[in-house]
């Protein structure tokens, strides 16, 4: 059994509008499958509706089983069971995602109190330890900052280790990337690559960006306007684009490669 | 901005500490028994009595702190009253959906497009004047608008990524509410209840004015503002005591509130440190809701001709009313209402 599979999911808004259209895919333990795609092609909201969390107003249509448990129809509590536990999701801007009034150690502490049962000395050291895995250096205070007090590059190390704090088995990274400095960004994305890899956490990676999805996926699905428009090996997709949209990304990307390199050579 | 507010914050507390200070003595001590008539009628400040006596011969001093008493009672439990009910309803609110969310923003805006003073004065009609009625009756005008602030305020923060960031993580609805929620929402909400309790303290002054707060022999700031309007040329200190007491514990409520942002929240707290603060973004409501009480004791010392009873007592309830329609306006307009409450519409 796939840890997830989506199957031909649909999501409509409230006038009836068709936002994600037949998707479907399938992560399996310790898979990297990356999802691409331009701003409001569906990428974001089939993350959400992974999780069982879409916008109130929104209805999802077809088929999600996250660990065994259907994402769309299963009673609330079943799938707060799942998030967090079996799932987790890292977001685009780590300025929002944590909370702007509770210092980086409680927000990464929440959850190792409610679902491991740890506290005291052994909750800080576990805090600890996890900002220690993100490469947070001067945990002590880190621990103690508000998200303010933080750098960009810092805070999405601190949702990271929030993300990973309960051993999730799929970390879904919705655009992780896209809000930090290009050093930043790479630095974040090894630190990604190697945490998922020595966890064997599954990972959905989902990003406009076909180089940095390159970087830390295997298989990729390319969504243009809710539809899945074409899936493959990232290196196949690449290497010998079929659809017209994968090829303008494609393109665009070289250009972007060769105005660099260009930039080099002068 | 900053350091004006921490001036702010020093007035305000000073004001208020101070007058709590007079109303915890006048537990322990006062200067002459409440219904003590020895001294005289009407005579000046002097000889044991620090104000003088009323028209009845009590000592104005001894009233002015059992009115004190009055006046706090009335701040802490109408805002105990309309915090509870306020921001419970509020919560309620701030979750609903659709149609029972609009039902909620209808029935709000309702109840606070009525007189908070009117409704007041309904409730005492009903119930009878007594100190318990008014606070009751001001605590659930108050609990209108701290319901309607509360549902904004829920919106919003719900459309914070945090928010769903929180639900990713699997915690809990009312965990979430606990721990990230009302935290959130709580300075806004904190600043607001520090303004509304000097309202209420003014609109109990109002009530008893017109003889629908406090009744006698307990002495309310707002009846001896009454007792004293005939008087008000000859013994201008009976007027003019309940009048600056009134405007001192409103204002030092009003400079409290706005003093108070900086304190709950850590992103201005570090802005306080900073050296150099703008000082053009402080918000215009302490300027503003400081000015209107001023007007009292002017107007409590206009109304010596006894025709302007009426007259008086539309000043302080237009007062009243004055100092919260900006706010209404604020909380109408200044916050945009998220049409999606989790926030994550696709990018």
């Amino acid at each position: 059994m796939s840890l997830l599979s989506v199957d031909s999911l649909g999501v409509r808004d409230q006038s009836g509008r068709s936002l994600v259209s037949d998707v479907s895919f399938a992560v399996e333990p310790g898979d990297r499958i990356g999802l691409i795609g331009e701003s409001g092609s569906g990428k974001s909201l089939t993350a959400l509706a992974v999780m069982g969390l879409l916008p109130p107003g929104l209805t999802a249509s077809g088929g999600i089983e996250l660990d065994g448990v259907d994402m769309i129809r299963a009673p609330e509590r079943r799938r707060t069971g799942v998030r967090g536990r079996v799932a987790s999701v890292v977001f685009q801007e780590p300025l929002t995602a944590l909370d702007p009034l509770m210092t980086a150690g409680r927000q990464i502490a929440g959850p190792l109190r409610r679902f491991q049962g740890m506290k005291g000395a052994a909750l800080d050291e576990a805090v600890r330890a996890a900002l220690d895995e993100v490469r947070l250096t001067d945990t002590d205070r880190i621990a103690r900052a508000y998200p303010h007090q933080l750098s960009g590059g810092q805070r999405q190390r601190v949702a990271i280790a929030m993300a990973l704090a309960c051993r999730p088995k799929l970390l879904i990274a919705d655009e992780p990337t896209t809000a930090l400095d290009v050093t930043v960004q790479a630095e974040i994305l090894d630190l990604l690559d190697r945490l998922v890899d020595v966890h064997g956490t599954a990972l959905l990676f989902i990003t406009h960006d076909l180089p940095v999805v390159a970087r830390v996926a295997r298989q990729a699905h390319v969504l243009r306007a809710g539809r899945v428009v074409e899936s493959g090996p990232i290196t196949e997709l690449i290497a010998h684009p079929t659809d017209p949209y994968t090829r303008t990304l494609v393109d665009s990307a070289r250009r972007f490669d060769a105005a660099l390199r260009g930039a080099h050579d002068d | 901005m900053s350091r004006r507010r921490s001036l702010h914050l020093g007035i305000g507390l000073t004001l208020v500490l101070l007058l709590a200070a007079a109303v915890v003595v006048s537990y322990l001590w006062l200067p002459f028994a409440p219904d003590d008539t020895s001294g005289g009628r009407l005579s000046p400040p002097g000889d044991g009595h620090l104000l003088g006596t009323d028209k009845l011969g009590r000592d104005l001093f001894t009233q002015l702190l059992l009115g004190g008493r009055i006046a706090f009672a009335t701040g802490i439990g109408a805002v105990a009253v309309g915090s509870l009910l306020g921001v419970s309803f509020g919560l309620l609110a701030g979750f609903a959906t659709r149609w029972l969310d609009d039902a909620a923003a209808v029935a709000l805006d309702i109840l606070i497009a009525f007189p908070t003073l009117l409704l007041a004065m309904i409730i005492v009609a009903g119930a009878g004047a007594s100190l318990g009625a008014a606070i009751l009756a001001i605590g659930i005008g108050m609990a209108a608008i701290v319901a309607r602030l509360t549902r904004v305020l829920v919106k919003q923060v719900l459309a914070r990524e945090y928010i769903t960031a929180a639900r990713v993580a699997g915690i809990s609805w009312p965990r979430i509410v606990a721990s990230h929620i009302l935290p959130n929402i709580a300075p806004t909400l904190m600043v607001n209840l520090a303004l509304q309790a000097g309202l209420a303290v003014l609109a109990e002054a109002s009530l008893s004015y017109l003889g629908l707060g406090t009744p006698p022999p307990n002495a309310s700031w707002g009846r001896m503002l009454f007792e004293a309007q005939a008087t008000a040329l000859t013994a201008p200190v009976a007027a003019l005591a309940p009048g600056i007491a009134l405007v001192a514990l409103v204002i030092g409520l009003n400079l409290t509130a706005d003093g108070l942002r900086d304190l709950t929240d850590p992103t201005r707290r570090r802005a306080r440190t900073a050296t150099s603060p703008a000082s053009s973004t402080s918000p215009a409501t302490t300027p503003e809701t400081a000015a209107t009480p001023a007007s009292e004791p002017a107007a409590a010392t206009a109304a010596s001709a006894t025709a302007a009873a009426t007259a008086t007592a539309s000043a302080a309830a237009s007062a009243a009313e004055r100092d919260i329609s900006p706010r209404r306006a604020a909380g109408a307009d200044g916050v945009a209402e998220p049409s999606d409450p989790t926030g994550r519409s696709e990018r």
